[in-house]
């Protein structure tokens, strides 16, 4: 795992969050899912103070960062795709959207982009499986995507553009 | 005629896959217009509702008392629906529903064949009511199941459950009465109630639904059992990706505290109760119960081996009921229309409705709830209009990532708990997905093993090993690498695993391979033995070609190619380069006339 400290003001804000919920383990889970929203993932510093905030080792914070899917020990994009890989966005063609991203980005699942402007990742499924395949940027879903709808996508997000049939 | 002599109402869906269509777009467009025009304009007269079930066709938007809906309607259209039906009462015919079968327009989307036949139990209010709206919930009878419940002595409460015939929908189909009951007869406090809607099925979003659509039912349900069982605190955990259902939540739990249904003294009836919502982290073991509980506590979802039930000893070691989201939608309707109306629809086995969220290659995707005992046919033809354009019904899967995929022979079952476990496939929480000879069944199963191998907590030896051996087996197959052997290794391995692993997830997560090769042997055989990919998914084992003699040069294919590898000339057959070809498939799923083929 990454060490990285946070500059002052950021520190500010952590103990802001964490000091909403009472000092239990039982709220470890929803320190992080803050803490993920605010910082776009895990940062040790936040990690370690949660454990002391929650009076457990930090091995415990840390095994349920690693378990639990919602969560990410390195820094995700500004711009957040999640592709949705539920069944049937997978057999309307998830994969399709995962190879334009790739294509497009050169990201596969679970990365970045050096300018940290775009992530990657699947996810399960994000119950719109009515609109399938659709890829969420952001929180926004997109529906009914094909190759040429990707491309859209991302260049809406300021992605670079290089559709050939635009 | 008169602006107020027939109060109108306007239902705008604002369920997620609606949203994703401009729902809310619709439904802001009618607050900004009506005001001015129309004095109804007061909140309660525009409804952002749940779900209307037939997403495929959404945003929706529903005007009563005249009963008309409108569908795929764009936040542009608004103006004119409210100059042309709510000031005039004119019908907009190209906004109506086009039924796919008769082709016609209709105006009353409940007579439509995806409605008809459905029964709507579990869903009774979603849809109909603002899930914002506690007064909404109340003109719906809300809350007086509750009321009714704390008049009757608790064990009269369980045995009308228990009558019922309620079985657990979240997919184990346990008797829901028989639970609480075990739970009841505990001594030990406090006692905890806990909602599963931690609803992880890939391709399922029928919990969601109930929870952003009418949530007060699910704190009612709980509340009744909290009463029966003498529970003090209850929690509802929630997948953390369902924000609409965590806002509605949240807004029907401050309500509820408010009009003194939750907290001390509920109704002067002594019960003191409260619900706290947990948000999940995204692991699909945690829908397993006793993962789900370890979760709440803080700690790692992993699932405990179920020598003592939670009944006993569940969150943090006392007794705990917990119930899945739909099955708590079905506690105060048993309570208010009793336990011998409620056990009247069904099978012998399993009572009451079930909803489907019915999704894939079909023309009418959404939620449906049907009687249990409903056969597959009907429910994936009748109600779901069949698979769309010229192809074939292939399978239909059944139960979420451990399920099974059911072939066409089987068609005629009725559905319910147990035919479906006869079958190699299980109700699960009631995902089905429809699949047609586009649909590579060995990919599918690779699939589910590669999704399930990803969330094993890796607890136990045989689900953490054993799926991941069948996984590697199964890639090796897709890949063109495959011998026969591999099956009956398949077969043996899936065994083992479905005796030995320690929770639900493990013992399921042959199912995929085992139902496929039971089913479709013949597609793993032409894999193995021909090198080729029916279906033309596996990329290895597949080559796509064009039948000129169907080819009519419409120059769809070579439009939407995203490598340029397609040409031809306008009105001529059109020839595949297979040195560009990325074998994406879109060629196939556009071509409307079947030319596209795998050789």
């Amino acid at each position: 795992m990454e060490t990285d400290a946070l500059i002052t003001n950021e520190s500010e804000e952590l103990d802001a969050i964490i000091n909403k919920y009472p000092g239990e383990k039982r709220y470890i889970m929803a320190i992080m899912h803050d803490l993920s929203r605010h910082f776009n993932y895990l940062p040790r510093p936040a990690l370690e103070a949660t454990a002391r905030h929650a009076g457990v080792p930090f091995s415990q914070v840390y095994s349920m960062a690693t378990f639990y899917k919602a969560f990410s020990l390195v820094p995700r994009g500004k711009v957040h795709f999640k592709v949705c890989d539920g069944t049937t966005c997978h057999i309307k063609g998830s994969q399709i959207i995962i190879d334009e991203i790739y294509s497009r980005l050169n990201i596969k699942p679970g990365e970045t982009t050096a300018d940290l402007q775009f992530s990657l990742e699947t996810v399960n499924c994000i119950g719109a499986c009515a609109l399938a395949p659709a890829l969420l940027a952001n929180g926004k879903v997109h529906p009914r995507l094909n190759a040429a709808g990707v491309r859209q996508v991302i260049a809406e997000y300021g992605g670079p553009e290089y559709g050939k049939k635009e | 005629m008169g602006k107020k002599s027939k109060k109108k109402q306007v239902l705008v869906c604002c369920g997620t896959g609606c949203i994703a269509n401009g729902g809310l777009d619709v439904y802001q467009a009618f607050k900004n217009n009506l005001g001015e025009l129309f004095e109804l304009a007061s909140s309660d007269d525009i409804k952002a509702t749940g779900c209307h079930g037939l997403c495929s066709s959404g945003p929706f938007v529903r005007i009563l008392p005249d009963d008309i809906t409108y569908c795929q309607v764009k936040a542009s259209d608004v103006e004119e629906i409210i100059e042309k039906s709510i000031k005039n009462n004119e019908l907009i015919k190209r906004l109506l529903y086009r039924d796919p079968q008769s082709k016609k327009r209709v105006q009353n989307l409940e007579k439509v064949a995806f409605n008809s036949m459905q029964l709507k139990k579990a869903l009774r209010n979603v849809g109909l009511i603002n899930p914002e709206s506690l007064q909404d919930y109340l003109d719906r009878q809300g809350y007086q199941a509750l009321r009714k419940a704390l008049k009757m002595k608790p064990e009269a409460v369980v045995k009308e459950i228990i009558d019922a015939g309620l079985r657990g929908r979240g997919g184990g189909g346990f008797p829901t009465g028989l639970k609480w009951k075990a739970c009841q007869a505990t001594t030990s406090t406090p006692k905890y109630i806990v909602c599963n809607g931690d609803e992880g099925d890939p391709g399922a979003f029928m919990d969601e639904s109930i929870m952003e659509g009418d949530p007060h039912t699910i704190l009612e349900g709980m509340l009744i059992c909290a009463y029966t069982v003498g529970a003090s605190k209850g929690f509802i955990y929630v997948r953390d990706e369902y924000a609409g259902s965590v806002t509605a939540l949240t807004k029907a739990i401050s309500d509820a505290r408010k009009n003194d249904f939750l907290g001390e003294d509920i109704l002067g009836s002594g019960l003191n109760f409260d619900i706290e919502i947990v948000r999940g982290g995204g692991a699909f073991v945690c829908g397993e119960e006793t993962a789900l509980l370890a979760s709440i506590e803080g700690n790692v979802g992993e699932p405990w081996d179920k020598y003592v039930f939670p009944t006993e000893k569940g969150l943090w070691g006392q007794p705990t009921v917990i119930n899945n989201v739909e099955t708590w939608s079905n506690v105060p309707l048993i309570l208010l229309e009793g336990a011998k109306k409620f056990a009247s629809t069904g099978t012998a086995g399993s009572k009451g409705t079930k909803v489907f969220s019915l999704v894939g290659k079909v023309v009418n995707t959404g939620l449906v709830e049907v009687p249990m005992g409903t056969s597959l046919r009907d429910i994936i033809f009748t109600i779901g209009g069949g698979v769309p354009g010229k192809r074939k019904f292939k399978a239909v899967q059944t139960g979420g990532p451990s399920g099974g995929c059911i072939p066409e022979s089987l068609l005629d079952l009725k559905v319910d708990f147990d035919s479906l476990n006869e079958a190699g496939s299980m109700m699960g929480s009631g995902g089905m997905i429809v699949m047609d000879d586009r649909t590579c069944m060995v990919e599918v199963a690779r699939y589910y093993l590669q999704f399930l191998a990803g969330e094993s907590c890796g607890k136990c030896v045989p689900c953490r090993e054993g799926i991941r051996s069948m996984l590697e087996i199964l890639e090796r197959i897709c890949n063109g690498q495959g011998c026969l052997e591999d099956l009956d290794l398949l077969e043996d391995i899936g065994e083992s695993v479905r005796t030995a692993a320690l929770c639900a997830l493990g013992r399921t997560a042959p199912n995929p391979v085992l139902s496929t090769i039971k089913y479709f042997r013949d597609e793993y055989l032409e894999h193995i033995v021909d090198h080729r990919c029916p279906a033309g998914v596996c990329k290895e084992l597949s080559e796509f070609y064009i039948d000129a003699e169907l080819c009519n040069g419409c120059g769809l294919c070579s439009r939407n190619c995203p490598v340029d590898a397609i040409q031809g000339e306008k009105k001529q057959p059109h020839v595949i380069d297979n040195s560009k070809c990325i074998k994406c498939g879109e060629c196939i799923n556009e071509c409307q006339f079947l030319a596209v083929k795998v050789r």
